[in-house]
């Protein structure tokens, strides 16, 4: 498969928010008013203007601490992205999927869609809208650094090889590699959705002990009957 | 560090305890991370299971305050189980030696207490000699009055039951971290030690590293690639800054302050170490041309007998660590202050104290970027402008990208780097303002005269500046040094004014300048050796990444220190798949070696006055062997390894007994405060920056699920944490990464927090954890214990 791709060794994240950090200054997104919730994981989730985000799960066993799972969550750039899927249904020009890369961008074009059911059909549960001007958002790739030749901000700011940059095909390979050496160690370790994203995550266990919506749910998404409803009254076209 | 970062790369295992290298020094786990990858095996021993925990193949959890015990518990299982590299013990350290049978060491003192003084006589801390002034030895390490029995006979009671029973660790992971920390004991395998201020701020804090030092010489841990002893300093130039005389004991490259009863240069040098030994390398024998190159330096006209009288004097004795100077501030003993790129309203121990003495002052200089408690302590909480006397005059200085200069790193490295944006307004370098200041001064003394204004008025200032302009360069050469008049040295001439190439070239006649012979070599007449970007190695330096054409590493572009002692006595390195050096019949080859003499004709330990790695060291104040005292605040009235509760000659305060709590159930919970990632120090720069408070934006108190529901805490709950010194609000993380501590029969809970916070930014953010931190220090350094103290919890 061509284009770039991503992989992420969880083994070596010791969660330094060197990559979550790096994309909000890459990009001069503003600080989110936060407050301390009980945790280090700061803001507590994805938002409009929070692309990238470690997410941070303390992992028990009998009732004492096993494992600290750190999870710098992002954007999959699928290779056969849903939310582009759905999006095009009401403007094919919203959300992009450019060709050599493989980026799957947002544009402003996607106030003219649904955005509760662009983040539902979201298996990863990433984009995020701005209430006011419904305008969408995530990672880009940092597409405008990577056809300059330049690796994605996060994947630069690194420091301890967690995160690679490449070729997709040489991504997958390394991934593929490093799973069979860290299963030595980690039986449980597994990665997420390799054949069907851009960015490959090694986890060194269960990935719904990082976080839930780490690897799509194996199944058809299901609608509540709220949903439904929802889907079959909804306009042909957004004015 | 021994070492360097990239080093970290080579080592078999990776021990990080006293620090917390994922969170604080982020970077090194770069290079941690390759080791692991090797098949490293990486080990954490915490009170907390942190970031760096959660990369560890072993957690060991622990009680603050216990590491010498757990540190004595490996000393005797290396030396009962037969594990220490015996060739290099008997070889390379002090082992053998024979100590004054007066020695001794009995329920926690040893010879010499001085009860009155609370201090230590030291006359029986000595080796016996022979006729020819050389320690006697027994290369056997039998003689009952060896250092190696006297060593084992110390820890015998450091035994595994009364470790876990103090530490509260388990017994089969304690057994465990032995077990594989002592297999580097193995000629060819090498252990490091990460350390930082879990290890200095403690009253036992010297005697804690000493441990860890003693451990590694053992284990023939020093000088080989992957081992060493490795300090992880807490700035980017704080290594700089040291090398260049930041304490007060010491003048630039580690030499002595001179005192007040060393009142000429003779005298001075007449304290240089002497050795008899002829293979003692006792490089500090070259001191006198180290201290006469420093004074031509600072003092160009005058010879160095004449301009030593120009150097200011302490008393013999005097004390004047960061305790002390606030100590005296409080009683009003400053009329001025310059805290200058620092914050000790919010970094000193004891902020209450610090706030207080701060106010006692006639006028302060603040040289900082951004508004912070020290600069505007005069409208803190509790303080009334009005009745605060105290003037603050508040400098802009540009920010470290700003300004051109080295910066040294923990690995000795020192990196040049240039200027990026030009500073914002009328913000100058601190070089630039410390000069205008100087010459300021330098004229009214010049126009009003004063008690003695010649060691003002006689300072270089050829070699400082360009156009009455801090110029880097210029210091950076004068730092290097260069010769004052021709010299003939061997077959070669070098002609005045021209750089001089390494330390081994400085005279003590005045012939030569040099501002810090450490530096000497780092920029040479052929440039800046400190802006090399080289990647070139040769294939034994590339095995091990030494890089020794990146940058300048002091001494001497040495990357490891102590390397002779990383091969055998014929020069062939015990670890040959990570070589240091190696003889290869007519020279040494690899990293630079600790001197060129061939093989055995020098001992390794060059710096050491015998030449030998200290396992007896009797330089420290509070002994010669490290020793279990619990922390000057803490939760028992006794403990099991002697009748000395505490360190008998901490640093403390006069009249301060009653601001400290032991076994006071008002306090009955563990305090300690570290770090985090995401901000740094006292927070006087992160605070302000939006994205990194965004990311932790307010003080926290860790405490286990147990203490909460004790207290009624939910995790997220705001909680004040206090104690007789102070009071903070934070937010609770109640985490199972803390667990409560059995230690002596009594169950112990911690509470963990951060100083990065501060009430001038933001408004709902806390204030200083150091609100809470006793003044009360270790001996020998003076640095405060906020490592281990007592606290309340209380939901708010």
């Amino acid at each position: 498969m061509e284009g770039k791709g991503f992989f992420i060794d969880l083994t070596k994240c010791t969660a330094c928010r060197g990559c979550q950090i790096a994309c909000k200054q890459w990009h001069k997104l503003p600080a989110e008013e936060t407050y301390n919730w009980g945790s280090f994981q700061n803001p507590k989730d994805l938002s409009f203007i929070t692309y990238k985000l470690v997410r941070m799960e303390e992992s028990l066993e009998n009732g004492k601490v096993k494992d600290w799972l750190f999870f710098p969550d992002q954007c999959r750039h699928c290779l056969q992205p849903p939310c582009k899927m759905v999006g095009d249904m009401d403007d094919d020009k919203a959300i992009l999927q450019e060709w050599e890369t493989g980026t799957v961008m947002f544009t402003e074009k996607t106030r003219n869609l649904f955005a509760e059911e662009i983040r539902n059909a979201c298996p990863y549960d990433i984009p995020r809208v701005n209430e006011e001007t419904n305008v969408l958002s995530k990672c880009d790739m940092c597409f405008d650094r990577v056809i300059n030749g330049k690796l994605p901000a996060c994947v630069l700011s690194c420091p301890t090889g967690t995160m690679h940059f490449g070729e997709l095909e040489d991504m997958k390979k390394m991934a593929e590699e490093r799973l069979a050496e860290v299963k030595k160690i980690y039986p449980n370790a597994v990665l997420g959705d390799p054949s069907s994203v851009r960015v490959i995550y090694l986890f060194q266990d269960q990935p719904s002990k990082y976080y839930g919506r780490a690897v799509a749910t194996v199944g058809p998404r299901l609608y509540n009957r709220k949903e439904a409803f929802a889907k079959l009254f909804r306009p042909t076209k957004r004015s | 560090m021994t070492n360097h970062y990239i080093d970290l790369m080579n080592s078999d295992c990776i021990l990080m305890m006293g620090s917390n290298p994922a969170e604080n020094h982020p970077v090194s786990f770069k290079w941690i991370m390759k080791a692991k990858e090797k098949g490293a095996t990486l080990i954490n021993v915490d009170p907390r299971f942190n970031r760096t925990s959660s990369k560890s193949d072993l957690y060991v959890t622990m009680r603050s305050g216990t590491d010498i015990p757990i540190l004595g518990g490996m000393i005797k299982y290396i030396l009962d189980n037969d594990l220490y590299f015996k060739d290099y013990v008997v070889n390379y350290t002090n082992a053998s030696f024979l100590v004054n049978p007066d020695f001794g060491f009995k329920d926690g003192l040893f010879t010499g207490f001085d009860a009155q003084g609370r201090s230590y006589k030291k006359d029986t801390w000595t080796f016996q000699m022979d006729e020819q002034g050389i320690p006697k030895k027994d290369p056997s390490l039998q003689d009952p009055n060896c250092v190696f029995q006297l060593m084992k006979n110390h820890y015998e009671r450091y035994n595994l039951d009364l470790v876990n029973d103090i530490s509260g660790s388990p017994k089969d992971k304690l057994e465990e971290f032995y077990k594989i920390y002592a297999a580097t004991g193995a000629p060819d395998k090498s252990g490091t030690i990460m350390y930082a201020m879990g290890w200095t701020q403690h009253s036992v804090g010297v005697q804690i590293i000493r441990a860890m030092s003693m451990i590694q010489l053992l284990l023939g841990n020093i000088g080989v690639a992957g081992g060493g002893v490795n300090a992880l300093r807490g700035e980017s130039n704080v290594q700089g800054s040291t090398d260049q005389a930041l304490l007060f004991h010491i003048i630039p490259a580690y030499m002595p302050t001179p005192r007040a009863n060393l009142p000429t240069l003779e005298a001075y040098n007449a304290t240089t170490p002497k050795s008899a030994d002829p293979k003692s390398a006792n490089w500090w024998q070259n001191r006198p041309k180290y201290i006469a190159s420093l004074l031509k330096a600072m003092y160009p006209a005058q010879d160095p007998a004449t301009s030593y009288n120009f150097m200011p004097k302490l008393d013999a004795g005097q004390n004047c660590s960061w305790l002390v100077l606030f100590d005296h501030m409080f009683q009003g003993k400053f009329k001025g202050f310059f805290a200058w790129g620092q914050n000790p309203a919010g970094c000193g121990a004891n902020s209450t104290k610090t706030r207080e003495a701060l106010s006692k002052l006639d006028w302060m200089v603040v040289v900082n970027v951004f508004d912070n408690e020290t600069a505007s302590f005069w409208k803190g909480p509790n303080v009334n402008p009005a009745q605060t006397k105290t003037e603050v005059f508040v400098l802009p200085p540009a920010v470290f990208c700003e300004k051109e200069g080295s910066i040294s790193n923990s690995g000795r490295w020192i990196q040049w780097r240039y200027t990026g944006p030009k500073p914002l307004g009328n913000c100058k370098p601190d070089g630039d303002i410390a000069y205008e200041l100087w010459e300021k001064i330098r004229d009214l003394y010049a126009k009003e005269g004063g008690a003695f204004p010649d060691p003002i008025l006689n300072l270089n200032s050829k070699d400082i500046a360009t156009n009455h302009v801090f110029d880097a360069h210029k210091v950076a050469k004068l730092m290097n040094g260069y010769f004052v008049t021709d010299k003939v040295i061997g077959d070669k001439t070098y002609n005045a004014g021209t750089q001089v190439p390494s330390f081994a070239f400085l005279q003590d006649d005045g012939s030569t300048a040099s501002g810090n012979w450490l530096h000497c070599g780092a920029y040479t007449e052929a440039g800046n050796l400190m802006a090399r970007r080289g990647k070139e190695q040769t294939e034994m330096q590339a095995n091990i990444g030494l890089y020794p054409n990146w940058a300048f590493c002091w001494p001497v572009n040495r990357r490891i220190i102590y390397n002779r002692a990383s091969c055998d006595p014929q020069g062939q390195p015990y670890a040959p798949q990570k070589a240091v050096i190696k003889w290869d019949g007519s020279k040494w080859i690899g990293d630079v070696p600790d001197g060129g003499w061939p093989p055995s004709e020098r001992h390794p330990f060059i710096m050491r006055p015998q030449g030998y790695g200290q396992l007896f060291g009797p330089g420290l104040a509070d002994g010669p062997f490290p020793e279990h005292y619990e922390a000057l605040e803490c939760p028992f009235e006794e403990q099991p390894f002697s009748s000395q509760l505490n360190n008998p000659v901490a640093l403390v305060f006069a009249g301060e007994e009653e601001h400290r709590a032991v076994c006071d159930p008002r306090y009955p919970f563990v305090g300690t405060t570290y770090r985090v990632t995401e901000h740094w120090q006292s927070g006087v720069m992160t605070r302000w920056t939006p994205w990194l408070l965004e990311a932790m934006p307010q003080n926290f108190a860790e405490i286990d699920p147990e203490l909460a529901q004790l207290r009624g805490i939910k995790n997220g709950d705001k909680v004040i944490v206090e104690n007789m010194r102070g009071a903070i609000e934070c937010v609770a993380m109640v985490t199972p990464r803390l667990q409560p501590m059995m230690s002596m029969g009594q169950k112990l809970h911690m509470v963990g927090m951060t100083w990065h916070f501060g009430w001038v930014h933001p408004k709902d953010g806390g204030d200083s954890a150091n609100l809470l931190t006793p003044s009360v220090g270790d001996p020998n350094t003076g640095i405060p214990e906020t490592k281990t103290f007592m606290v309340n919890i209380r939901k708010k």
